[in-house]
């Protein structure tokens, strides 16, 4: 038994070791390298892809291996950026406040306001605030049974409602205007410098790393299989006695988490934010990136982000009026002739294609999809025959 | 007093036009099972169809332009529905059964549509004529030949590709043709307005009350279209074909019932309706191409508070939702309850436009902790209703 099932976990162990080799020498490219080779604009674009990315791994999380599709993100992404943005805003001598408090004749700091002057607490509240507002939507929903098309429309409408109340309150929270943070000091470093925007930059990079360990361990074990138990079919995990609603709500939770860390790196870099992050549009492209990067893949998720961002970018800046048309045209060829994103494409199309040509042999399976144990179970039964 | 039953009126005036968006909504969802996010566009295609029916019967002279209205509705109705039509023959029918699927290809082709709209000239409209005469025509010469079946895969591709780059050489040649005639934007990003007829403005004194006419007229507009949709559903036989389907799909198609020429005219019937409520929408005001975002989250509140299992429930929600946000985001409730000052302060922080969509998002969550399917929930025993 054990002899057998020796070998069996060394390649198990041997793709992990690569994996983790692969991420660290890509994350210290990315970190290092790519300061040197981009012009410093490019390099800021590169460092809000990549808290994009860090968005577009929790929605993969909910959506690609949940089934639960979102489209209201961007109410979490603009928590994590406003809670950053107050922070920075609050950096200022003893007794003085915001300036654009003044304009609407506000003279006390709105209550909510204090905790965020420490960094601390702002650190925290990145991700806690859209993880408990995430927890507690996703509760009341959850809880009822709803899912399905029911619950993308509900998010929606949950994106609308926050939208409309960041934008109503200017003596709350500056309203359409958002809050600016590229002239604020952090750490009495001014945010919009090269160093700072470096170590932002940086962070970033460091934090996607996390956020796609944190979603891989989530997805490899048990609690992955059943997220993606929940996906196929959820009477049936209901009726093996699990309750999908508490790992529904905690899986919506986390996503929510990241989907705020990612709109406060964005935020940091982009000296911006306003209720406009909450539009309708933003959150559904969000969705598109990792549909276009293949769905239940976490590097789908990355890559996908960073060539529908890059796209925009160019086309955006060379024709301003194709960006939409195109954008509607990639909603509609990824979700008719590419279910399974780009990744799904090099993985059952073209790698099998070059394997061929180069005379391998094809892999059977999705090596993340087999497990082990299962596997040395099937040889044994079939050894017994 | 007067005061509040002239926001009351104004209030169901703004529910009636919900609830013609809504009604084709619901009853597509009831169906299909698949929420269309390119309603809202659907209803802005009627919207511009009325204005350039506006625009075509201007110079008849006064006594037949009064009349434009008559003209433009059915026509509104036969523009959404024809678009509808092409929608359900082209994608949706391709994605059956993925109703996540099909939010996101309809945002794609409603993020098409409003593209389309802003930039639409005759450059435009020669490349999509050239792009479908060499796609359609080719194919049909080729389908002539006798092996078609055989070259189908490659021929079909490659034909697309073809045409796709054909016309893209002809409209950017043609838009660096210097002609006003060819390159002007028929209706461009603004919003343009459509003059209400003449007997259209005014109102009826009653009481101390001005109604207006326009919105009396929307009002019986929606008794109409209501009453022939409840007619149609329950008294005529593809009525019954449609309840059948959306019933139990699989037992209909059993029973000899044409379940794809039922969705497809359901579909085209729920598009027409969201035309109808595009013409209607003139009335109140100026339209522009992001006309359908404003109405479109609204009426999916309908079909979530409505339930799929009857008519009723749509109608009782859009009525309830319309009227109630006017009234919450006018301030009207502030006068009624003007008088107990808890509940005065807290009507009076809910009495922007914006901050009534808050509000009415929270008791809709609320209520489905108590019905979450719904006023009229879809009646079955399958666990995936």
């Amino acid at each position: 038994m054990t002899a057998t099932s020796r070998p069996a976990r060394n390649i198990w162990k041997n793709r992990r070791t690569i994996e983790a080799i692969a991420i660290v020498a890509i994350a210290l490219f990315v970190a290092f390298a790519m300061p040197l080779l981009l012009s410093e604009f490019r390099l800021k674009l590169l460092g809000r892809f990549l808290s994009f990315a860090i968005v577009a791994l929790g929605i993969d999380l909910i959506w690609g291996y949940t089934g639960m599709l979102s489209l209201g993100h961007g109410i979490f992404f603009a928590l994590g950026g406003y809670a950053l943005a107050m922070h920075a805003n609050l950096q200022l001598p003893e007794g003085q406040m915001p300036e654009f408090f003044t304009l609407y004749g506000v003279d006390a700091l709105p209550a909510f306001w204090k905790p965020f002057v420490s960094f601390p607490f702002t650190a925290i509240a990145i991700f806690t605030i859209p993880a408990i507002v995430a927890g507690f939507l996703g509760y009341l929903i959850f809880r009822n049974r709803i899912r399905g098309v029911y619950f993308s429309i509900l998010t929606q409408a949950a994106l609308i409602v926050f939208f409309n109340f960041f934008n109503g309150q200017q003596e709350l929270i500056n309203g359409t205007n958002g809050l600016k943070t590229d002239t604020e000091m952090m750490f009495g470093v001014l945010m919009s410098s090269p160093e700072a925007q470096m170590v932002f930059f940086r962070v970033s990079v460091l934090l996607l790393v996390v956020g796609y360990v944190l979603c891989r361990w989530l997805t490899s074990g048990r609690f992955g299989r059943l997220l993606v138990a929940i996906r196929d079919d959820e009477s049936r995990v209901r009726f093996s006695g699990y309750d999908p609603t508490g790992f529904k709500v905690l899986v919506f939770a986390i996503s929510g988490a990241l989907a705020g860390i990612g709109g406060a790196l964005y935020t940091a870099q982009s000296g911006i934010i306003t209720p406009s992050a909450m539009e309708v549009a933003t959150s559904i492209e969000m969705v598109i990136w990792v549909a276009v990067g293949g769905r239940a893949t976490l590097v789908g998720a990355i890559v996908g982000t960073l060539i529908v961002s890059y796209a925009r970018t160019f086309l955006s800046e060379e024709f301003p009026a194709v960006w939409l048309f195109f954008q509607g045209a990639l909603f509609l060829l990824v979700v008719t002739s590419l279910p399974d994103g780009l990744v799904g494409l090099w993985r059952d199309t073209v790698w099998p294609w070059v394997q061929a040509r180069l005379g391998l042999t094809p892999q059977v399976a999705f090596p993340g999809m087999t497990d082990p144990g299962v596997e040395l179970e099937k040889q044994e039964i079939e050894s017994n025959k | 007093m007067s005061l509040f039953f002239n926001a009351l009126f104004n209030g169901i005036s703004v529910g009636s036009v919900l609830l013609i968006v809504a009604l084709g909504l619901a009853i597509v969802f009831g169906l299909m099972g698949a929420i269309n996010l390119a309603h809202g566009e659907l209803m802005m295609l009627g919207a511009y169809t009325t204005f350039v029916v506006q625009n075509v019967m201007k110079p008849l002279g006064e006594p037949l332009f009064d009349l434009y209205i008559f003209v433009a509705l059915p026509l509104a109705f036969v523009v959404a529905a024809i678009a509808g039509l092409i929608l359900e023959k082209s994608v949706i029918r391709h994605l059956y059964g993925r109703p996540l699927e099909t939010l996101l290809a309809t945002w794609g082709v409603s993020l098409i549509l409003i593209q389309t709209v802003r930039s639409v000239n005759w450059t435009l409209t020669l490349a999509v004529g050239i792009l479908c005469l060499l796609y359609f025509g080719g194919k049909w010469i080729l389908q002539k030949q006798t092996d078609w079946p055989r070259i189908a895969g490659w021929a079909n591709s490659t034909l697309l590709a073809l045409s796709i780059a054909i016309s893209i050489v002809t409209g950017i040649i043609l838009s660096k043709v210097d002609s006003d005639t060819l390159n002007r934007e028929w209706f461009s990003a603004r919003n343009v307005d459509v003059t209400a007829p003449a007997w259209l403005r005014g109102g009826l004194p009653v009481g101390g009350v001005q109604l207006p006419y326009a919105r009396l007229f929307i009002i019986a507009l929606t008794i109409v279209c209501t009453i022939g949709v409840y007619w149609f559903l329950n008294k005529s036989l593809w009525g019954l074909r449609i309840r059948a389907v959306t019933q139990n799909r699989e037992m209909s198609a059993c029973l000899g019932i044409p379940t794809e020429r039922v969705d497809a005219l359901t579909f085209a019937l729920g598009s027409g309706l969201a035309g109808i409520a595009g013409c209607a929408v003139t009335l109140l005001g100026s339209v522009g191409p992001n006309l359908g975002s404003s109405y479109i989250v609204d009426a999916f509140m309908v079909v979530v508070v409505g339930g799929v299992g009857k008519l009723v429930g749509s109608i009782v929600a859009a009525l309830v939702i319309g009227s109630f946000s006017y009234l919450i985001g006018s301030g009207t409730l502030l006068l009624v309850f003007g008088d107990i000052p808890p509940l005065a302060s807290f009507f009076e922080f809910f009495a922007t436009t914006s901050m009534a969509k808050v509000m009415v998002f929270a008791t809709i969550v609320a209520f489905l902790q108590v019905r979450p399917a719904g006023i009229f929930p879809q009646k079955g025993r399958t666990i995936d209703a």
